[in-house]
């Protein structure tokens, strides 16, 4: 008796959304399937990588990223050495210097360095706020405002400042939305609903569900994305089919196994092959649980995890 | 597919002799449902009922055991295909793969390099479980069992990757007792390598050019009444590899397909070779969907950090929270006269923390009680994270140790402030912020 290989076919696919203008643009999402279940039905859409650059510019950046944007001296050379990576398909520009617990940086000045990024680029750009509630809601409205017509990604709003972010982002200045949500199926459902309920189209909305380096909680990573995964998939439920992106390199990059020196840890090896590591793995469970597109800083992350995309699709 | 207690009851003798201990066939065949007793636990049943029943109650995916003493480890057993539906059982085990290609230089490296990593992480030794040793096409018997005797001098479980029976049938003699598996059968060999794998008592592993030739070849191994196996879906390259293992296992879970139901063995080695980088990804991908041993070319600490971290967290219960051992954790070169920062002991609270106390390069003694593993909001409502329980450990563990006589708490249970002063007498009690993030800057201003 031989192998009877029964396929799993859903009836519902996870929105395409295309972030982007002109001739350069990149569609994320767009599967009826699990993540490279091409057994199952083909692949329509793989998995995207974006190139992670600073307002902060270089500063505290591992030796290996350092040497990549070597003679960059200005985010308008950073932004298009990103964009240049091998495997990249898209550069997401955080304003971390924003935020007002740390360099307090002031919105005119976090917008120029868009206007300077978005000016030397013209692949996709996604545009990440500095996390802080308040600030972002004054921010990342400006953002949007400055990036008409590129079609960009705004990440993100959060269930505190949705309104802000959501209607200038999504209804003021026609750019995507970036949900974000705190690794838990209802929130990022919950916020989804209440976006779209301000008049954002749903197909012009990706969610950002949370992330962990791995070993850091991962586990509800893993569980949050099967189970919206399968939501939005086998119950077709339409307030969980956004595409999802997952910043990976903000989280990796912060761990103690990336950012401990060889000095003190003579036993682990080169810090920056520990870093690359830790953003490999992460980033692969990531697109293994069901992200649509993840966020990474080194040059050799992006190019493994596009090769093995490749190798999947 | 598994059978209701109804179902059950019906193959039983309905003669409510009562002694399975259950007063009742009805009460004994509703228990068996529900696993939790043994349909030998009967002494009446008819070898007709037993057998249709332990055919209808086996598990979807057999449990495998390999290896012995410190080296055993169990494998498959699996029920569920997502472990928020129940918890994922056997984890998933690496192994460093040696072959009879490499000279000897590259061996003797590859021995030496296996056993730095090997650390401990919330509990868990972290190592190199397992060493595969792959018996290349130009190899004779002599030159493949000088290689596995070198393999077994560094007392991991072996995996012999070897397709030739006489050549394994040698190379088991030198290691047969520490039962390692015997990954070699395919649908040309099965029925030698089955001989030689049960004469030797080791599990025993399939291959198949695709997956239908695997179906059939660990049909026709079962055939022979051997139900000891491992799977090997490794395929020609990542995508098949990935559609093997993924559907191997759904076959077994999913569709109740029991000729599927083994654990499997994927060998990055084959589908990325010299790529250290993207068989980092693959283990990582491996880990997450189904792979129960993935063979690597190296586990440096630069992968295990995050493949083992990783493990960790898919193969852990989700009904039961990571846990950190209570202690006092001295960070940035704290010494008895740093300040002290308490929290909880559940393991994201701890490892949030930490990550920012230690980003604030302030040196300072972390202090842990036994909260039980819950969050601080979680374990303050529920007793566990109190002005008592904080103070008795305070008392008995850090005053003995630590000079400094302030403590920071986290914001979220400032109410415990007047509590702690009374029964911490001499100590000037800190409300910490309410979320982590904000740590390092509090810290910062504590110190101008």
């Amino acid at each position: 008796m031989p192998f009877n290989q029964k396929p799993q076919k859903f009836n519902a696919k996870i929105n395409s959304v295309t972030i982007g203008s002109g001739d350069k643009t990149v569609t994320i999402g767009g599967d009826s399937t699990f993540p490279f279940y091409t057994f199952d039905a083909p692949s329509e859409n793989c998995p995207k990588i974006g190139v992670e650059i600073s307002d902060m510019g270089l500063e505290g950046v591992s030796e290996g990223i350092k040497a990549y944007y070597d003679g960059a001296s200005t985010m308008a050379d950073i932004a298009k050495k990103a964009a240049a990576m091998e495997g990249a398909d898209f550069v997401a520009l955080i304003l971390e210097g924003g935020d007002p617990n740390g360099e307090n940086k002031s919105i005119d000045e976090l917008i120029a360095v868009v206007k300077e990024v978005a000016d030397a680029v013209d692949c996709p750009l996604v545009v990440e706020g500095c996390k802080n509630v308040e600030k972002d809601a004054e921010l990342l409205p400006k953002v949007a405002e400055v990036l008409q017509g590129r079609n960009a990604l705004i990440l993100s709003e959060k269930e505190e400042n949705y309104k802000a972010i959501g209607a200038a982002a999504g209804l003021a200045y026609n750019q995507i939305v970036g949900a974000e949500s705190a690794v838990d199926i209802n929130l990022a459902k919950q916020l989804n609903v209440v976006t779209t309920q301000l008049g954002v189209d749903p197909k012009k909305i990706v969610m950002n569900i949370g992330s962990a380096a791995a070993g850091y909680g991962y586990e509800y990573v893993v569980s949050t994305m099967d189970r919206i995964k399968g939501a939005a998939l086998g119950q077709n439920d339409n307030m969980l089919q956004m595409p999802i992106i997952t910043p990976v390199s903000a989280e990796t990059w912060g761990v103690k196994e990336a950012t401990a020196s060889e000095a003190d840890m003579p036993e682990w090896g080169p810090q920056d092959e520990r870093g690359i590591d830790m953003e490999i793995m992460t980033a692969a469970a990531d697109l293994a649980a069901g992200s649509d597109a993840v966020i990474l800083r080194h040059p050799e992350s992006v190019k493994t995890i596009s090769k093995m995309i490749k190798a999947l699709v | 597919m598994a059978l209701n207690g109804i179902q059950i009851f019906k193959l039983t003798p309905k003669k409510n002799c009562k002694e399975c201990g259950c007063p009742t066939c009805m009460a004994f065949a509703m228990k068996v449902a529900q696993g939790a007793m043994q349909i030998e636990q009967c002494p009446h049943m008819s070898e007709d009922a037993l057998a249709t029943l332990s055919e209808a109650t086996a598990p979807p995916m057999k449990t495998i055991k390999i290896g012995t003493g410190d080296g055993e480890f169990t494998l498959g057993g699996e029920t569920v295909l997502y472990r928020h539906e129940k918890t994922f059982v056997s984890k998933t085990r690496y192994a460093v793969s040696l072959c009879t290609g490499m000279s000897d230089a590259e061996v003797e490296a590859k021995l030496a390099e296996i056993p730095v990593v090997d650390y401990e992480r919330i509990g868990e030794r972290m190592h190199v479980e397992l060493v595969y040793v792959n018996c290349g096409a130009d190899a004779d018997a002599a030159k493949y069992t000088a290689l596995v005797e070198k393999a077994k001098g560094l007392g991991r479980t072996l995996i012999l990757g070897c397709t030739d029976p006489e050549i394994a049938k040698a190379a088991l003699e030198v290691c047969k007792d520490s039962k390692p598996v015997l990954n070699g059968a395919n649908a040309s060999n099965y029925e030698a390598m089955n001989a030689v794998a049960t004469e030797a008592g080791v599990v025993l592993g399939v291959s198949g050019k695709d997956i239908n030739e695997l179906y059939d070849t660990t049909a026709a191994l079962e055939k022979l009444g051997n139900k000891n196996l491992i799977l090997d879906t490794t395929g020609a390259d990542a995508k098949e590899t990935f559609a093997n293992t993924v559907l191997v296992r759904r076959a077994a879970l999913k569709d109740q397909d029991r000729t599927f139901g083994y654990p499997s063995l994927v060998n990055l080695v084959k589908i990325a070779q010299g790529d250290k980088h993207l068989q980092a990804a693959l283990a990582a991908l491996f880990t997450m969907k189904y792979g129960s041993i993935v063979v690597m070319e190296e586990m440096t600490y630069a992968e295990a950090l995050p493949l083992y971290g990783l493990r960790q967290n898919v193969f852990t219960d989700p009904q039961k929270p990571m846990k950190v051992e209570p202690g006092i954790y001295p960070l940035n070169g704290a010494d008895e006269n740093s300040l002290v920062v308490t929290t909880v002991d559940f393991a994201l609270t701890y490892f949030v923390v930490s990550g920012e106390l230690e980003r604030s390069g302030v040196p300072l003694n972390f202090v842990i009680n036994d909260a039980g593993g819950l969050s601080v909001l979680t374990s303050w409502a529920a007793g566990k994270f109190s002005g008592t329980s904080i103070s008795e450990f305070i008392k008995e563990n850090v005053e003995p140790k630590v000079k400094c006589r302030k403590l920071v708490i986290p914001g979220k249970v400032a109410v415990l402030k007047g509590d702690l002063e009374a029964k911490l007498p001499g100590w000037e009690i800190i409300v910490g912020p309410r979320e982590a993030v904000q740590l390092v800057k509090f810290l910062k201003d504590m110190q101008a």
